[in-house]
């Protein structure tokens, strides 16, 4: 009650420093929401990128039937493989024809299809990695009558560079403006002590508790860290819509994120101003 | 009630500004604590208070021990030990009641109470009628009352008061000490620093306490003691 009073009569003694705290809080966090909406984006992105990650082994012909079952059951055993599927040399030329047209009509003038049949191995979604590909390959290319097994060698590892990259990037962007925002949050309830610095004078000197000189800090940091994350969700969406309406289709950024966001916002307020409270109490 | 055992305090680079004092002040009593300025006067009431900690030695104040007293704790020791100052530090800006009605309120008496409460405070002190005057509108001697009014909010022990007198006239002066001599007839101690000799001599009742750099060199209720 006492806390509540006190932290809406510090707003409004000084509206300038709460107000210009919770927006520089909420730039730092708008920067972090930015990146969220990016990776986020990214992460669509690769994920469906990454559906079509698949390993194609062609097969030599005159295989017999059953080597190619045998193969095919061999191969189900590795636990990163969801499905295989064969591709008959028929299957090929249809496909052929199908793709591109203007040889369709080629392919079946001929009299040999001079199209191999392939096995196309598809993964499980947590398996796509260069790893896990690299593994079925080598297996694959251990049976003679495999003439080649083949993948996007080159994109599937750039795939995962730039996921990781992204990640990290975002990672330590928001490790970094969120320690921004801690400070600034820091500053401020530093400014609010010293301006109240009488007052918790005479709180010790009359023999207030702790907790109750503590606490109207403490919700004013958390005010200001809530309403600096409130700031950061309103422009991050602002901007969402503004680049999904003039740009690009993109997704907007899952409800947790922004819960987690929020809380942040929260914790780092209160944090950062208990820090500055128990500062200044330890030293008058 | 209030013991002191042995109770030296250093500050870096400055020495011992209280060595090796034992001092008891009991239920009721009325003491001066005299001596030069810098004679360890203020640091004792800091100490009292525990406001500030003893580099060695031991205080007590109703059982609470500066030994083995928390953080956390420490405003039990505030609420039985009220305090007034030379400079009244008062908070600008409020008036006299909203003064006294803070110290009620951040020690948490219920709102409902405060107002007549605070009130019944200032008339205790003879101030009632100036109640809503802000503290920068008073004299000295009215301030001093504010201050004694808001030291008494909790119905402390032992009310501290250091140097009360020293910004104020003679009138306001044995105003002020008329007014100690009051709450103590109530049953509250009062322990006063002041270096004005001629003002102890003025009251020959009281118990006079005096240090000296830093050292307990007389205590008149030893000495009376010893006379008995
Ligand atoms: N906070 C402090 N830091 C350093 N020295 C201090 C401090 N407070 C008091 N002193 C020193 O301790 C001695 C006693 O001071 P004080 O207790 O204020 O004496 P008095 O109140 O009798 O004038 C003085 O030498 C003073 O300079
Ligand atoms: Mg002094």
């Amino acid at each position: 009650m006492y806390a509540i009073r006190e932290a809406v009569a510090a707003f409004r003694r000084a509206p300038i420093l709460t107000a210009l705290s919770a927006g520089m809080v909420g730039l730092a966090l708008y920067v972090v929401g930015l990146f969220s909406l990016a990776t986020y984006n990214l992460q669509i992105a690769l994920a469906a990128i990454e559906e079509r990650v698949e390993i194609v082994v062609y097969i030599r012909d005159n295989t017999r039937q059953s080597e190619i079952d045998l193969f095919l059951t061999e191969i189900m055993d590795f636990q990163e493989v969801s499905s295989t599927k064969l591709i008959s040399k028929m299957d090929a030329l249809e496909r052929a024809q199908r793709d591109l047209p203007e040889f369709g009509q080629l392919f079946l003038d001929s009299e040999v299809n001079p199209l191999p049949q392939s096995i196309e191995i598809a993964l499980h979604p947590g398996n796509r990695t260069p790893e896990a590909i690299a593994k079925v390959v080598k297996a694959a290319q251990g049976y003679t009558f495999v003439e080649d097994a083949l993948y996007g060698e080159e994109w599937v590892d750039r795939l995962f560079a730039l996921r990781r990259v992204g990640l990290a990037t975002t990672t330590a962007a928001g490790a970094a403006l969120a320690m921004v925002a801690a400070l600034i949050i820091g500053a401020a309830l530093r400014i609010a002590v010293f301006a109240r610095r009488e007052e918790i004078y005479v709180m010790r000197l009359v023999g207030a508790r702790n907790g109750f000189i503590r606490s109207p800090f403490l919700l004013e940091g958390a005010l200001a860290g809530l309403t600096g994350g409130i700031l950061a969700l309103g422009l991050t969406y602002g901007s969402y819509r503004g680049v999904s309406t003039y740009m690009l289709d993109v997704a907007w950024i899952p409800f947790s994120w922004v819960g987690i966001g929020l809380t942040a916002g929260l914790l780092f307020g209160t944090i950062s101003s208990a820090v500055a409270i128990h500062r200044h109490l330890k030293k008058v | 009630m209030i013991k002191l055992t042995r109770v030296s305090k250093e500050y870096p680079h400055r020495g011992y500004a209280l060595r090796d004092v034992s001092l008891r002040v009991n239920k009721g009593e009325f003491a001066f604590l005299t001596g030069h300025s810098g004679s360890g006067k203020s640091t004792t009431m800091r100490l009292i208070h525990m406001s500030d900690r003893p580099s060695s030695g031991e205080i007590n104040v109703d059982g609470y021990s500066s030994d083995h007293i928390t953080q956390r704790d420490l405003w039990k020791v505030r609420r039985l030990v009220g305090m007034v100052f030379q400079d009244f530090r008062l908070l600008p800006g409020r008036t006299a009641l909203e003064n006294v009605a803070f110290a009620l309120e951040v020690t948490g008496t219920p709102r409902k109470a405060i107002p007549a409460r605070a009130n019944l405070l200032l008339a205790q002190v003879g101030f009632a009628p100036k109640k809503d005057a802000l503290v920068e509108q008073l004299s000295g001697g009215e301030r001093q009352r504010v201050a004694i009014a808001r030291a008494l909010a909790n119905e402390p022990d032992i009310l501290l008061a250091d140097e009360p007198t020293g910004n104020l006239d003679d009138q306001a002066t044995s105003e002020i000490l008329d007014l100690f001599w009051d709450i103590n007839a109530k049953g509250m101690a009062v322990l006063m620093a002041t270096h004005d000799l001629e003002l102890v001599g003025r009251h020959p009742n009281a118990r006079i306490i005096e240090l000296d750099q830093g050292r307990l060199v007389s205590d008149s209720n030893i000495m009376q003691a010893g006379t008995h």
